[in-house]
């Protein structure tokens, strides 16, 4: 079956946003193509448009700016991940990112494609969700900004206008005594997740956690940001039992679903698991730091 | 109802030190093209969905699969492909470890694994075991076994080495 459509390459954010208004909701951006090529091939997505933004290269940046790390949506998750100051100011995306597919996946998908494809159980969306990034939008009437928090909106589906593309997402910082850690269920190294967890903590010199946050995949449509339940934490110091009990208040409503991979009732079971192993692991790293 | 465009594009590109150019259309992967519109078929189909590695190319000095990157997107880009391999002197050492140590079965999984092994010892003469089987997790093969394939690579980095060394003997007199 042939699927038809046009190319076009874009070799500027303003390009790609003119070629958008153009066609709407007929066109689709490719980056990396790991998640669209896929869906190309089986027929599966026919845009009218395909608009590569892989020559727009002023979108391939990892930059330290005012606080915060901010990381060009085309940045390849190689890149990404063999970033010195990636590692050093963000460590939570450092660990997270070798987690992804594989070598030739990972040479080609970006950083941009993973956050706008908005797989709930992919690894950079559940650590904007658990740190609070903040995606940058173009459009044909300027930027906007929106956080994490509002821009994961269910299975596959974020608050980007069709006529929008994400040109970068902005990482805060966290203080250097902060403890992270990423922890994912899977059955072979590199799939995608059947549960996963990401936790940031902080201790006070009296050994008292003074901020926590968590974050879960594969429960919910979209990443689950846990950080009330992690809150709770704040003020105590992190024995076994209420980080125990942090974890199971995270998983209280949680709906996950079944799939061929694993039931929902396995992932349940499993979440609760993973939310205390990461923020255990997290506390442990923040003791040390 | 859309007007879908029958229109080709135009790619020139350069495909294992040789410039090329062709016509394909732009829903066409860049594994279409090498297999249907040039002949190129040492680069294998498997999943065509990105899983298991058989079209592995390099485009630039990247390790990609071909059946996930457009035709189009070869515009001004160096691929590499497994016909590029072997030199005039026959086998590249990669091809003649997985010959002698038997790290191939049917096949079809072998040029995808040589393009990415290539990649690593491009970059490094001494992977450990642990390096290669993280660098070839792309590449899946459904009848040799890894073990084979690992000792292949082994086998051909110790060999590219001992060559390196000849050679740097051979400079200073
Ligand atoms: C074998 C395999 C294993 C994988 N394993 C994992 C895994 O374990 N974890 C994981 O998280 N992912 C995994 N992936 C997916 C991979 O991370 C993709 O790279 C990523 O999901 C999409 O990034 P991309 O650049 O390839 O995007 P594309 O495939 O090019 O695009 C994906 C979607 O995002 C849109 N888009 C892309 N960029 C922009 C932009 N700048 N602005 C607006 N819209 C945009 C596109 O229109 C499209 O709808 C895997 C993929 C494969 C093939
Ligand atoms: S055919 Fe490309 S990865 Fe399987
Ligand atoms: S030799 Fe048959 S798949 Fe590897």
């Amino acid at each position: 079956m042939a699927v038809m459509f046009e190319y076009r390459a874009a070799h500027s954010a303003a390009e790609a946003v003119s070629l958008l208004r153009e066609h709407g909701t007929d066109a689709k951006i490719i980056a990396g193509g790991q998640s669209l090529m896929p869906l190309i091939n089986l027929g599966l997505a026919q845009p009218s448009l395909l608009i590569d933004i892989n020559s727009a290269a002023e979108l391939d940046f990892i930059t330290r700016r005012n606080g915060s790390l901010a990381i060009g949506a085309l940045t390849r998750h190689h890149t990404v991940e063999r970033s010195g100051e990636v590692r050093q100011y963000i460590p939570l995306l450092a660990e997270a990112l070798p987690l992804i597919g594989d070598p030739q996946v990972r040479n080609r998908g970006t950083i941009g494609g993973s956050l706008a494809h908005a797989d709930p159980v992919g690894e950079i969306p559940t650590v904007a969700s658990c740190l609070g990034a903040i995606m940058v939008v173009q459009g044909p009437n300027g930027k906007r900004e929106i956080p994490a928090s509002e821009f994961f909106v269910t299975y596959l589906t974020t608050a980007l206008d069709a006529e929008e593309l994400l040109t970068e997402v902005i990482f805060p910082i966290l203080p250097a005594n902060t403890g992270v850690c990423f922890k994912e269920l899977v059955r072979r190294q590199g799939d995608f997740a059947i549960v996963a967890a990401a936790a940031a903590v902080q201790l006070g010199a009296d050994g008292a956690c003074t901020a926590a946050r968590l974050a879960l995949a594969g429960v919910m449509p979209t990443p689950l940001n846990a950080d009330a339940a992690a809150s709770m934490l704040v003020g105590q110091k992190p024995t076994a039992q209420i980080i125990e009990q942090a974890a199971q208040a995270a998983c209280v409503g949680i709906d996950p679903e079944s799939d061929v991979i694993a039931s929902a009732d396995y992932r349940r079971a499993m979440a609760p698991v993973f939310a205390r192993r990461a923020l255990t692991e997290a506390f442990e790293r923040a003791a040390r730091a | 109802m859309i007007e879908r465009a029958t229109t080709r594009l135009h790619v020139e590109t350069q495909i294992n030190g040789e410039n090329t150019d062709y016509l394909c259309g732009p829903e066409q992967s860049l594994l279409e093209v090498l297999r249907d519109v040039l002949g190129l078929t040492g680069t294998k189909e498997g999943c065509n969905d990105g899983n298991c590695g058989a079209c592995s190319v390099l485009m630039g000095s990247r390790l990609v699969n071909a059946c996930l990157v457009l035709g189009a997107e070869a515009e001004g880009q160096e691929i590499r492909t497994i016909e590029g391999l072997a030199g005039p002197d026959g086998l590249h050492p990669l091809q003649q470890a997985f010959l002698e140590t038997a790290a191939l079965q049917c096949g079809i999984c072998t040029p995808g694994f040589l393009i990415a092994a290539e990649a690593l010892l491009d970059r490094e003469s001494e992977p450990s075991e642990e390096r290669i089987r993280f660098w070839l997790a792309g590449n899946l093969c459904r009848c040799t076994g890894y073990d084979k394939i690992v000792r292949a690579v082994q086998l051909a980095a110790e060999r590219l080495r001992q060559a390196g060394q000849l050679r740097e003997m051979e400079v200073p007199t």
